[in-house]
């Protein structure tokens, strides 16, 4: 927020509203927000890290907030993100252009776990994979903005940027008064619209969307079933659906009901039992070949995470000049890939200087920041990581920006990361905003809920 | 909707319904015992845990039937699966399951409810009033049917909803006025003595109907009179007239918006006639304890069929 000695631009009325806000009120208005989230019951453990269904996520009310220009780009970059990563997706499931033309190892798509060799050769509806891209990024300074990770599976947290959103306007009318701020209420109506865009050929007429969940144990239900509720389609388990002939049908009071897009919430592995693994529970037997024939679209696609991968991840600026002709807009951070010699050499030599990441590994579990860590733990990840370099990558740690938030003592710097949600179907599209994650231990680079990190509101103001 | 969306919204109801009935039951246990002890005879508990059915898992458990192990097994046991907290938890899981069927208010009911019942479930029992316990469950059923009603749009969901709620009412007023069965089983001697009518307003005193009967009847309680209400009388909200007619109904709109009929629809209305055509000295003939076994056996029937047909999710 504060640059040199004075406030940056897009934060100058936040300042005043902070001074004004006295030390009883703002404890009341905190106790205030809680209580909403309980009642309403959002509960979620961001990004999939698991544990209890019930657990609510701590909230900041202090807002994190870009300037319009700075949205600008960010959007622009974004967009042309995702349509790298899906033009990827559409080229290694096919003629595999971009391995021919050496910008991308074979091995790193072909022997990828993600890689689905059940989808070779298969362009699914409208030629997208990936439908809703989660984004992971980080600012380095005033205009300069890295990409961390690229989500294209099925990536959460989308709730969290809707019910803040929600309940700040409750608590703080005033502020939407004073501050021109885009709204982002128009998300689940984009996201119906990009659903039913992709629906398959052997659809005619209005497409029947449904959101397939693992369940109410899943620590994302919660958000699985507001998502349902604001699109107005049904909330689906695997049991409630079945494939008969060619097409895949739901279980209603009335009879079956054809299902033509789903828009899954459960992983690969899971989706059909006679495709993938026999033991689950969770699937509908047959649904594979249903989608490979065109009786249903699968969102995000099966196959999808072969380009979120972090050994692929170094690729993705690779991506964007391959396929688009265009120069990144986004920088990715730069990542060193154990796999090969060199760079292992330079990470083993810098360890305590760097963040070290499973390449599979997710929820800030898995990883060593170097930096923050004793001797001693260093020391334990060498031995892992000598053991299976090709596991792990590794990064500098970065200059990451912090932003105003509400602490014990008044208002101190944190560090933030964002993700906003880029809807890929007939057109590409976002919402002005996204999650913005806070790493509430003071000098914590980890904004991983599971690690103490919290959630805040993200605004956009309006030229 | 969803086979098993409508089969989460039958069951919130009938777990609802059945928290209030073993919170009445608790109610009328206590007040009975309340009278001057009969000896030699079967515990006054014990009968009101034979007519809920639950009098060999109870015994297992805990033996002897005094009245501080009923609470615990009645209210607070999860072990049991109809206890009040057994209930209610599961009434709030199969709300969180079909969140977007209910609106907000009904979701707040319930998990307002499931919240403090974990609260109680921390306090320590010697400041719990059995009063207490049992107004505390009445007062979170009548939230959660309040919302219901208020809130809820009238659509398939809100009938499956009133199905479940009717079942199980019916079969709980059966099994309620069982439990006058349980207790005079001893000596017939008793029938239309002081006690007997201390037994019978108890029991409508627990139904939260007492004032109600006087309404409608006036004068003396008698066993004839009471049978005639619980059982027979339309105006009576909990009466097996009043929940055969709302199972009809509830049905019916369920077969007119899906524009089609199911056995459930014709063992509805064969339960309906049933009663209709029934009279007190009749059911006294057949025996009010045959009668109510009969008509419980037959609501099970129903249920079955309704499974069936609506909510299994089997059918092509």
């Amino acid at each position: 927020m504060y640059q040199g000695t004075g406030v940056r631009p897009p934060y100058a009325r936040l300042d005043d509203w902070v001074a004004a806000m006295p030390q009883e009120l703002r404890s009341l208005k905190q106790a205030e927000a809680e209580a909403l989230f309980r009642r309403i019951g959002i509960t979620f453990a961001v990004y999939g890290e698991g544990g209890d269904p019930d657990r609510l996520i701590p909230f900041d009310m202090f807002p994190r907030v870009f300037a319009a220009a700075e949205w600008a780009k960010l959007e622009r970059g974004i967009k042309q993100r995702a349509r790298a990563l899906n033009a990827f997706l559409v080229d290694v499931y096919g003629r595999g252009e971009i391995i021919r033309a050496g910008r991308i190892p074979a091995r790193l798509v072909y022997q990828n776990e993600a890689y689905e060799k059940a989808v070779a050769g298969f362009v699914p509806s409208k030629g997208v994979y990936s439908h809703i891209v989660g984004i992971d990024i980080v600012r380095t300074g005033p205009d300069e903005f890295y990409v961390l990770e690229d989500n294209c599976r099925t990536p959460s947290g989308v709730s969290y940027m809707l019910e803040s959103r929600e309940i700040m306007m409750r608590m703080f009318p005033e502020l939407f008064r004073e501050n021109r701020i885009e709204p982002v209420d128009g998300y689940s109506e984009k996201l119906r619209r990009t659903l039913a865009s992709v629906a398959p050929k052997k659809c005619k007429g209005e497409p029947t969307v449904v959101i397939l969940t693992p369940g109410h144990f899943n620590s994302a239900y919660y958000e699985h079933s507001l998502l349902a509720d604001l699109m107005g389609v049904e909330l689906v388990e695997g049991q409630d659906l079945f494939v008969d002939g060619e097409y895949c049908w739901m279980r209603t009071t009335e009879g079956p009901r054809r299902v033509d897009v789903i828009y899954r919430r459960i992983d690969d592995a899971y989706l059909d039992p006679l495709c993938f693994r026999p033991d689950s529970m969770l699937g509908i037997p047959g649904l594979m070949d249903v989608y490979r024939s065109g009786g249903v679209s699968i969102c995000s696609a099966p196959g999808a995470g072969v380009a979120d991968d972090k050994a692929v991840y170094c690729y993705v600026p690779d991506m964007v000049r391959f396929y688009l002709g265009e120069e990144p807009i986004l920088k990715n951070v730069p990542t060193w890939q154990c796999g090969k010699s060199d760079d292992l050499k330079y990470v083993l030599d810098q360890l305590p200087e760097l963040v070290v990441k499973e390449v599979h590994g997710s929820g800030g579990y898995g990883m060593l920041v170097g930096p923050k860590s004793s001797r001693e733990e260093v020391e334990r990840f060498r031995a892992k990581i000598v053991e299976d370099p090709g596991n792990y990558i590794a990064q500098p740690t970065l200059a990451l920006s912090s932003v105003p938030t509400f602490v014990e003592e008044g208002v101190a710097p944190r560090h933030v990361d964002l993700r906003p949600y880029c809807l890929v179907g007939e057109r590409i599209e976002l919402v002005p905003g996204g999650l913005t994650r806070v790493a509430l231990k003071e000098g914590s680079l980890v904004v991983n809920s599971s690690q103490g990190g919290g959630v805040k509101d993200t605004w956009v103001l309006a030229e | 909707m969803l086979s098993r969306t409508a089969d989460n919204l039958y069951w919130i109801a009938r777990y609802m319904e059945r928290a209030d009935t073993v919170a009445r039951l608790l109610e009328v246990g206590s007040r009975i015992s309340l009278i001057p002890s009969v000896h030699g005879y079967r515990s006054e508990w014990d009968s009101l845990l034979q007519a809920t059915g639950m009098a060999d898992s109870f015994a297992k458990k805990y033996g002897d039937p005094v009245q501080r192990n009923i609470e615990s097994f009645l209210f607070f046991d999860r072990d049991n699966p109809s206890s009040v907290a057994s209930c209610f938890t599961a009434a709030r899981e199969n709300g969180r399951i079909v969140r977007t069927a209910l609106t907000t208010q009904v979701w707040d009911a319930l998990n307002t409810a499931f919240q403090e019942l974990k609260a109680l479930e921390r306090t320590p029992r010697s400041e719990l009033e059995l009063s207490r316990l049992t107004e505390w469950v009445m007062r979170h059923a009548a939230m959660v049917r309040g919302a219901i009603d208020a809130t809820l749009l009238r659509n398939d969901g809100y009938n499956f909803l009133n199905i479940g709620y009717y079942l199980e009412r019916g079969d709980n007023t059966a099994r309620l006025m069982d439990v006058k069965y349980y207790v005079l089983l001893p000596r017939v001697d008793f029938v239309g003595s002081g006690l007997d009518n201390y037994q019978w307003t108890t029991l409508l005193r627990a139904m939260g109907a007492q004032r109600a009967f006087h309404w409608a009847y006036g004068g003396e309680v008698t066993a004839a009179k009471i049978a005639d209400f619980l059982i027979l009388n339309p105006q009576s909200p909990r009466s097996l007239a009043t929940c055969s007619a709302g199972l009809v109904n509830h049905m019916g709109r369920v077969a007119k918006a899906y524009g089609r009929e199911t056995a459930a629809q014709d063992k509805a209305r064969v339960l309906q006639a049933e009663i209709e055509g029934a009279t007190v000295e009749a059911i006294f003939e057949e025996g009010l304890h045959e009668y109510l076994t009969r008509f419980i056996a037959e609501v099970a029937v129903l249920a079955q069929a309704i499974n069936e047909a609506y909510l299994s999710g089997e059918m092509r």
